[in-house]
């Protein structure tokens, strides 16, 4: 487009010219040393195992054909991934990944490590087979509530409503899916799960929005509500009656045709239960929308710049109250996930911080749909692997307590330090208020 | 489309900012809004804009009365308006702002952003306006931010366009396209109410002119009128329009700031190998539009920002990595240019943001306590001397007008004997008879022999305080003229250009320290 026949000062576009920020020497240096110690480390697994090969199996039997299960020599395996990483991490110790280049790398040193240890730990003894496609199955059926969670979270948090009370939403959805299922039958119990938590989500709205209630304080009171609600109802009713209060029949998987038999993928993403077929669609329906509907850009207006939507005629409270109230189904939903779609009963504080690692995986993810996938996913990969380590009887036995931190460093670690600066929606946590 | 604004009332609490105001726009004018800060201009445009909803009065549009409950009402009326501070959306593409509020959509609410895209270059280009439509907001300049927002106005139709203050914020080369814009929607027969406190602009562009003090309308007035005419209506007195100084006299150089470099978070160079120095008993004044660097190489001085390369030194010896602290003890005095966020405690009483710096210090403690006593008695004496004026010492910061805090910062370091002294837009949001004492008290303080920064944005302020002018463009000095250089020169200096008939010797005193150029990254036009 040239109207304008001449250029004139202001067309030019860009202000600043843009550097690459150097890291800090520190920072740089940090981060290769400890990506050499997980090569170390790497070279110690290797040294220290038993078995000479470890297995793992990678098919389920019911695939178009037979995919043979992978089998990888121990040490070797673990000697050159630790050569690798050693060499990743003095480049980066002395010239240093840029940042894209980094978060790259980054996933390609988890997952090699991950390799070496999970090589190590099939050693064990006369050595043993890992159910590589077990693991990520359930590391799926793990991560489900928690994307649902972080789903919840970027409604929220997008339209400039700080959410911490998933937890307490996802608690409503699976006491609400429990008792109600029970009552009602499954398909009854989704839906009050959603309403339950919609109702949750409808309370943070009212109170955030209308009576500028801090919106950390109010998640935890909200949270505190929740738990003291359920539990209370759990021991007064569902527990003397268990048999017709608590028993709700739980989804089954559904395959899907023909995509249910491919390998590897077949089993893993098409044969399962609606909850999770649903949570797909959430997930690509909400990435989708927030980018390209008007839906998306009206959320992502208010939530960066209330006043500017205002000025052009936007209800900013509407847009906040449907998102939340939204938020809140969809952290019921995931909440249903835990006693409809896995465990197939209610107990008290089931969620057991669910919701707030699914807050971390909301952060860890960038407020994107699918960062919050991905973050998820390494959440729920570090839980099912302390499960693992329990059956496969590694060469060195790893303390159970050990163990039972491995979600919560993986958390730490993923927002502490592998995020680094990441900027939230510009008006997060902010009320707006006229006048 | 004519428009009429009859007895328009609004109160905050008990404080009345538009009083029974009549305004009669006709149809294709320029009707010009003059009034100082805080007179009630931007109050009056929301009341129109329905941002705000009268106590009193009503609004006509062709000699019928309406009601707005919110913005989508005026803006169905035909009325748009840029506000004072721009209303985009910082992460969103040029596009996507113009877009919100009334998408385009390929049903179902699906975005059609091909369409969208189309519709911001036909108006843009209907109007000579050009904006890119695929760049992000937070990368463009001001003065093409703004034209965003006209456009933004446009595509809803707009009859009746309010600029609220736009030239604030522009060169004077920018300023005189926006009035060329002007004309043309002028031409095009949109009318247009352009609010301002700045007297050449009026005449320049202006069919007719109210004129708001205090919240009233004291007066209309021919675009003929003289400044000094216009001036003694908007104040209510006779004003000085110039500032009267000596002749300057420099000293020894005080301060040295050499290659400096400043790289934000983003990676942006936001500050550019920057070297200058000043005398003592001079004031150097850093022009330049708002955002080429000013404030983080004021901040870098002061200790409040890391560099990422250069020195600083004031009297010889090397601050480049002491701390605040450390350097207002080395005798600098600083006013920030966002004096309620970085220059004073709202909540804190007068009293107590006298001594922001020096409670500490032995004359206003006893042992671990505060002497509140002493504390008190400064500030009755500095209130005094600054004319500041409050309801007491112990009123909350806060609650003072925009110039009153202005002259509390000045106060405060104006008390202690000063080496250096930075001033950062010292009368923004300040009205006339403070920006006159203001003026006069860094004048002052330069005559006492203390060296001045004064960082503005304001051409005029620039012309009549400095002796030396440095005009930053893009994070670097692109050049330092003396003073009496005219403001063409330093308007094109401001919008990037160097003028051919500059003294070589003049250009880009940061270039010829290091002996480099660095190239600077410009997109595509349009
Ligand atoms: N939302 C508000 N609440 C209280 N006082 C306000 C508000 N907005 C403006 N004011 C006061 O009203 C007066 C007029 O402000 P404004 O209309 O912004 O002035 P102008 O645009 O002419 O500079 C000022 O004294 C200001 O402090
Ligand atoms: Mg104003």
């Amino acid at each position: 487009m040239s109207t304008a026949a001449t250029t004139r000062p202001g067309d030019e576009v860009v202000i600043h010219r843009v550097v690459e920020k150097p890291m800090s020497t520190r920072r740089r240096v940090g981060i290769g040393v400890a990506i050499s110690v997980l090569g170390l480390l790497s070279l110690l697994l290797g040294h220290n195992a038993q078995a000479h090969d470890a297995r793992f199996d990678l098919s389920q039997g019911s695939e178009f054909f037979h995919v043979p299960d992978l089998v990888l020599p121990v040490a070797a395996t673990a000697y050159v991934i630790g050569i690798i990483l050693l060499a990743v991490g003095a480049y980066q110790a002395v010239r240093g990944f840029r940042p894209r280049g980094l978060r790259i790398a980054g996933t390609g040193i988890g997952a090699l490590f991950m390799l070496a240890f999970l090589s190590w730990a099939a050693s064990g003894g006369k050595g043993s087979t890992i159910d590589l496609l077990g693991v990520l199955e359930n590391t799926l059926a793990l991560a489900a509530p928690l994307i649902l969670g972080a789903l919840a979270g970027v409604l929220c948090e997008r339209s400039g409503v700080i959410n911490v009370a998933i937890e307490g939403q996802m608690l409503a959805g699976a006491w609400a899916g429990a008792m109600f299922g029970t009552l009602m039958g499954r398909f009854g119990g989704v839906l009050t799960a959603l309403v339950a938590g919609a109702l949750m989500g409808w309370l943070l709205a009212v109170f955030a929005i209308r009576y500028l209630v801090n919106q950390v304080v109010l998640g935890v009171v909200l949270n505190a509500l929740s738990l003291g609600l359920t539990g209370f109802i759990y021991d007064a009713i569902m527990q003397p009656n268990a048999n017709t209060m608590n028993t709700p029949q739980v989804f089954q998987p559904l395959q899907i045709p023909v995509l249910s038999k491919l390998p590897l993928v077949g089993p893993l993403i098409f044969d399962q239960n609606i909850i999770v077929y649903l949570m797909y669609a959430l997930v690509i329906l909400i990435q989708w929308g927030l980018f390209h509907s008007r839906w998306g850009l009206r959320t992502r207006a208010v939530g960066e710049h209330p006043k500017a939507a205002d000025t052009v005629g936007i209800n900013v409270l509407r847009v906040r109250y449907v998102n939340v109230i939204l938020g809140g189904a969809i952290a019921g939903l995931g909440g249903a996930f835990m006693t409809l779609g896995s465990v197939g009963s209610f107990t008290k504080g089931i969620t057991s911080g669910n919701g707030f690692i699914a807050l971390a995986a909301l952060i860890f993810g960038r407020w994107s749909p699918k960062g919050a996938v991905a973050a998820s996913l390494l959440f729920g990969f570090a839980y099912e692997l302390q499960t693992l380590l329990s059956l496969v009887a590694p060469p060195v036995a790893i303390p159970s307590y050990f163990l039972a931190m491995l979600p919560y460093l993986a958390t730490i670690f993923a927002v502490a330090g592998l995020v680094g600066k990441v900027r939230a929606p510009g008006a997060d946590g902010e009320p707006y208020v006229k006048e | 489309m004519k428009l009429e604004l009859r007895g328009i009332t609004k109160r905050f609490g008990s404080f009345t900012a538009n009083d029974a105001i009549d305004l009669v726009v006709e149809p294709g004018e320029i009707h010009a809004l003059l009034g100082e800060n805080g007179a009630g201009k931007s109050t009056l445009m929301n009341v129109l804009y329905g941002l705000y909803h009268p106590d009193g009065g009503e609004i006509l549009i062709d000699d019928k009365v309406v009601s707005f409950a919110g913005p989508a009402d005026a803006m169905a009326a035909g009325i748009g308006m840029v506000h004072q501070h721009f209303m985009l959306v910082p992460v969103f593409t040029v596009a996507e702002n113009v877009e919100l509020g009334h998408e385009q959509t390929k049903g179902f609410g699906i975005l059609d952003a091909a369409k969208a895209r189309r519709e911001v270059t036909e108006v843009s280009a209907r109007y000579g306006l050009s904006v890119p439509p695929d760049a992000l907001i937070q990368d463009l300049p001001v003065g093409v931010q703004q034209r965003v927002e006209i456009v933004k106005a446009l595509i809803r139709n707009a009859k009746v366009l309010i600029l609220d203050e736009p030239t604030a914020v522009l060169t004077p080369q920018e300023t005189d396209e926006l009035m060329e814009v002007m004309r043309t929607l002028k031409a095009s027969g949109t009318s247009i109410v352009f609010i301002t406190h700045k007297l050449r602009e009026v005449r320049a562009v202006a069919d007719r002119i109210t004129v708001i003090r205090r919240g009233k309308v004291v007066g209309e007035a021919s675009p003929n009128s003289s400044s000094a005419e216009l001036a003694s209506l908007m104040v209510g007195r006779p004003v000085q329009l110039t500032i009267e100084k000596a002749a300057h006299e420099p000293g020894d150089v005080i301060a040295e700031v050499d290659n400096v470099r400043i790289v934000d978070d983003a990676g942006q160079v936001v500050v550019d190998d920057v070297s200058f120095d000043v005398h003592a008993g001079e004031i150097y004044a850093l022009a330049g539009v708002q955002g080429n660097g000013q404030t983080e190489l004021t901040e870098a001085i002061i200790g409040l920002r890391p560099l990422d390369g250069g020195r600083i030194t004031l009297s010889g010896r090397d601050i480049t990595d002491s701390d605040v602290h450390d350097i207002l003890r080395a005798d600098l005095g600083y006013v920030p240019e966002d004096r309620l966020h970085d220059g004073l405690i709202g909540s804190f009483t007068v009293a107590e943001n006298l001594v922001l710096d020096r409670y500490d210090s032995a004359e206003f403690s006893k042992g671990p306590s505060l002497d509140v006593g002493r504390i008190a008695a400064n500030a009755r004496q500095r209130v005094e001397e600054f004319d500041v004026r409050t309801q007491s010492v112990d009123a909350p910061g806060s609650t003072l007008s925009g110039g009153n805090q202005q002259k509390l910062v000045l106060a405060r370091e104006l008390s202690r004997p000063l080496k250096l002294l930075i001033v950062a837009q010292p009368t923004r949001g300040v009205d006339v008879g403070s920006t006159e004492f203001i003026h006069r008290r860094i004048v002052a303080e330069r005559d006492g022999g203390a060296a001045v920064v004064l960082v503005s944005t304001e051409l005029d302020e620039v012309l009549g305080l400095a002796d030396r002018i440095g005009v930053m463009y893009r994070g670097k000095i692109i050049g330092e003229v003396p003073a009496g250089t005219s403001a063409e020169t330093i308007g094109l200096l401001m919008a990037g250009t160097v003028p051919d008939d500059l003294p070589a010797r003049l250009r880009d005193p940061g270039a010829t320290a290091t002996g480099s150029r660095t190239t600077v990254r410009t997109e595509e036009p349009l």
